[in-house]
């Protein structure tokens, strides 16, 4: 039992070391980041531009099952008009940037993990190192930026295709029509929920793509080591995402 | 020159290498002969700087890189060109763009990139494969593609891991022509690991024979027939030379 728990803290801290390790060596070959351009922008394109259609998707019906299930809840002892403020502040500080977040954990998470596994178990990266081009500046730091970068966009067309959802069902299923339900957006808006949101999702891009980058990276055992490491990125990712979802919305909406 | 020094290296349980010395003298050739699994790619990998012994020094030019930093170790890395048992070939790019990476990443104008790549390619007959991704190729032609890439930056030492495991003995033997002709085209000290004598005798100058973690005898080739060690008779043996 004590063995048991004694190796489990190990594992803990090893994985907490090897990342935090990691996340040092990519801030510090940011000193380089004017070398990185090609593969940032290699990157930002298969995070984003080949996310959104996934994306879209997902928002699209969580938005429109969001208005269907607000309405139903508040039917009894609240005005409709409400809806769309609900669905609104529903989806940028809590749907939008965590259900992007999932996807993209499990599309580009799974992604970068496979990649850089089956480059590491073929010595592509020794081959980099042999070259003198560090692999941590060329193949890590891009897919981190790019994460940084392009959750947060995909956060805002998500928000935005929700409402837009979310708006069209109120009209069609619940009847309520686009003038009140974007009044009532507009009168209860407030800016920090969806800078909250965006600041979540800031973090989101940053655990998928390091988490990504780490199993990668250091993936050992051929193909089966590759499938562990694609396996390993999208789980602790997601337990991250909602972990640090958690934590997040104490901090910014708490008070 | 490069020289290892008492290198010991231990990976998990097992030590592979148990105090290996070795010298490498500038301009020569030498084949690290031995059983698979008895640490000769580990070896190799010490000399670049890929893997750290745990006790032990490897001198390049007078430098100890285990005691240098990062960058000092990829400036030492510059006198290099590694060529990887499986080619180690980045699969989304062309041949063009893997021969060449090393050069764009050092910032060379296109120009001068495009016509040294034209050149290290057909120094190893591969003129006209510069847009065909390694998927496209045999795999005789992608060790090929790793020779010229470890060629294209034009360095002092070649280290070659396996070069010919994996092919059938026609390719397996031009490859060994090609390092032949390299040696003696481009005169480049060079290292080559390998579990295959005939290739040894073909390519190199001496041979070290590495066995249980050591290197049991280190020879020049045409004194081979007189080594009594037991692995050096077996490897006489298998390969039908005695």
């Amino acid at each position: 039992m004590l063995d048991a728990l004694i190796n489990l803290v190990s594992e803990v801290l090893e994985l907490l070391g090897g990342v935090a390790d990691l996340a040092v060596k990519s801030l510090k070959s940011l000193r380089d980041i004017k070398k990185i351009p090609g593969p940032l922008l290699e990157q930002m394109n298969n995070f984003g531009v080949n996310s959104v259609p996934i994306v879209l998707f997902t928002s699209v019906f969580t938005g429109m099952v969001t208005a269907v299930q607000i309405a139903y809840q508040i039917r009894d002892y609240a005005p409709l008009d409400l809806l769309g403020a609900g669905v609104a502040k529903m989806v940028m500080i809590e749907l939008g940037p965590v259900l992007t977040a999932l996807v993209i954990a499990g599309r580009m998470g799974a992604g970068i993990a496979a990649e850089l596994g089956t480059m590491r178990v073929t010595e592509q990266i020794d081959a980099l190192e042999c070259m003198a081009i560090d692999p941590v500046r060329y193949l890590v730091l891009p897919r981190i930026l790019s994460g940084i970068i392009m959750v947060p966009i995909l956060t805002v067309l998500a928000i935005t295709v929700a409402i837009a959802g979310a708006a069209f069902v109120s009209n069609v299923v619940v009847d309520l029509d686009y003038t009140t339900f974007f009044q009532g957006i507009k009168l209860h808006f407030v800016p920090k929920d969806l800078y909250g949101g965006l600041i979540k999702s800031v973090f989101f891009g940053l655990i998928v793509s390091l988490m990504g980058s780490y199993y990668g990276y250091y993936a050992r055992g051929g193909a089966t080591g590759v499938g562990k490491a694609t396996t390993q990125a999208v789980v602790s990712s997601s337990l991250l995402i909602l972990l640090v979802d958690y934590v997040l919305g104490v901090i910014l909406f708490g008070k | 020159m490069i020289e290892i020094r008492d290198i010991h290296k231990k990976l998990g349980n097992k030590e592979v290498l148990k105090g290996v010395s070795l010298t490498v003298n500038e301009g020569e050739t030498v084949a690290i002969l031995g059983r698979s699994g008895m640490g000769k790619s580990v070896l190799l990998k010490h000399m670049v700087g890929l893997m750290k012994p745990d006790r032990g020094q490897v001198i390049v030019d007078g430098i100890d890189i285990t005691r240098v930093n990062r960058k000092k170790l990829f400036e030492i890395r510059g006198l290099f060109g590694f060529v990887f048992q499986n080619s180690a070939l980045f699969d989304s790019f062309t041949v063009w763009k893997n021969v060449a990476l090393p050069l764009i990443e050092a910032g060379y104008d296109m120009e001068t990139i495009d016509r040294q790549v034209k050149k290290v390619l057909s120094m190893v007959n591969l003129e006209g494969t510069e847009n065909l991704y390694p998927a496209e190729l045999s795999g005789g032609m992608m060790k090929r593609v790793g020779i010229a890439r470890a060629l294209v930056g034009d360095p002092k030492y070649l280290l070659y891991d396996e070069p010919t495991a994996g092919l059938d003995p026609v390719i397996a033997d031009r490859i060994n022509d090609q390092i032949l002709y390299l040696k003696e085209y481009l005169k480049k000290t060079a290292v080559v690991v390998t579990h295959d004598l005939r290739s040894a005798l073909k390519v190199s100058d001496r041979i070290a024979l590495l066995a249980d973690g050591v290197i049991v005898t280190c020879i020049r080739k045409e004194e081979i027939f007189q080594v009594e060690h037991p692995e050096m008779r077996q490897f006489l043996k298998a390969s039908g030379l005695s």
